[in-house]
């Protein structure tokens, strides 16, 4: 199975990069965009066959590394294979 | 007095570092690498030097965070050992857990790389008593991540706690409340973006850099 890992600056954190990017979009006359959030996608392939168990190993992976919690959320989505 | 630098792949100010160690010390500093689990007996002070450390992958310093002689230095920095890092090693420091907050992107998005002017907030502290109250330093800085961020209660606290040692006359890179190096609770863990150890020698530019290792280590 995989899991998508979803990481962003958590709501009233300082996003510099989504900011440049909501600039340059309206610039480009998209000048419906009021705003852009830049965040990550962390794909991992386990090896896991437990759903439950891997997003709770996913959940720590998110804790021990793929996260700063001081700045970041994190959005874990698992995909089993059809 | 022995003291260590913690060299992490892409680590790239650990020379500058051991020279100002040895100039310091008189005595060569331990290179340590990353992958060591437990650091040599006798170490009083630990630099962690600036770089790339892998990269910057993930986020500035987290990867190198993770790594084993770092939760070496985390355990024995809880009993007391002195640790200092610099632009990457503060990152690490922070991503780490033994500093609070967290360096972000620079607010203008450029990287930064110019001799800066920082004003000495207290020198009631183990790493700028050899400072003058009040007085401006410049140490240069380099960095694309070091925009420090905290929430507003960990702000408070160090501003109550005296935590902030150095503020930065022109914020470079949108620091909250301009700061530019904190300690930790105990007074023993430091960490700031610029870079004090390129500050050591006249032939460098400045030597500014040379009262806040002669802080640390006078006590040790």
């Amino acid at each position: 199975m995989k899991a998508l890992v979803y990481i962003g600056l958590k709501p009233g954190v300082l996003d510099p990069q989504g900011r440049t990017i909501a600039r340059s979009l309206n610039d480009l006359g998209f000048d419906e965009v009021e705003n852009a959030f830049q965040g990550k996608i962390i794909e991992l392939t386990l090896s896991s066959t437990d759903t439950e168990a891997a997003e709770a190993r996913v959940k720590a992976m998110c804790e021990k590394l793929l996260a700063n919690t001081v700045i970041e959320n994190y959005r874990i989505e698992i995909v089993t294979a059809e | 007095m022995q003291t260590a630098v913690i060299r992490f792949p892409a680590s790239n100010c650990d020379r500058d570092a051991a020279v100002a160690l040895e100039k310091l010390t008189g005595r060569k500093p331990l290179i340590v690498w990353h992958r060591e689990t437990e650091l040599p007996a006798g170490v009083g002070f630990v630099v962690m030097p600036g770089g790339f450390s892998y990269g910057d992958y993930l986020r500035s310093g987290a990867i190198a965070s993770r790594s084993p002689i770092v939760q070496d230095i985390k355990a024995k920095s809880e009993r007391g050992l002195a640790v200092a890092g610099f632009c990457n090693g503060f990152q690490i420091l922070t991503e780490a857990g033994m500093l609070p907050g967290a360096l972000m992107r620079n607010k203008n998005l450029k990287f930064v790389c110019r001799p800066e002017r920082l004003k000495i907030e207290t020198t009631d502290s183990r790493f700028t008593s050899k400072y003058e109250k009040n007085s401006e330093v410049i140490f240069p800085v380099a960095h694309h991540d070091g925009n420090y961020f905290a929430d507003k209660d960990v702000i408070n606290r160090l501003e109550k706690e005296g935590r902030i040692l150095f503020r930065y006359a022109e914020n470079p890179n949108g620091s909250v409340n301009d700061i530019a190096g904190i300690v930790n609770e105990g007074g023993n863990v430091f960490g700031m973006m610029p870079h004090p150890e390129r500050a050591i020698d006249p032939l460098h530019g400045g030597t500014d850099g040379i009262n806040l290792f002669k802080s640390i280590l006078e006590t040790l």
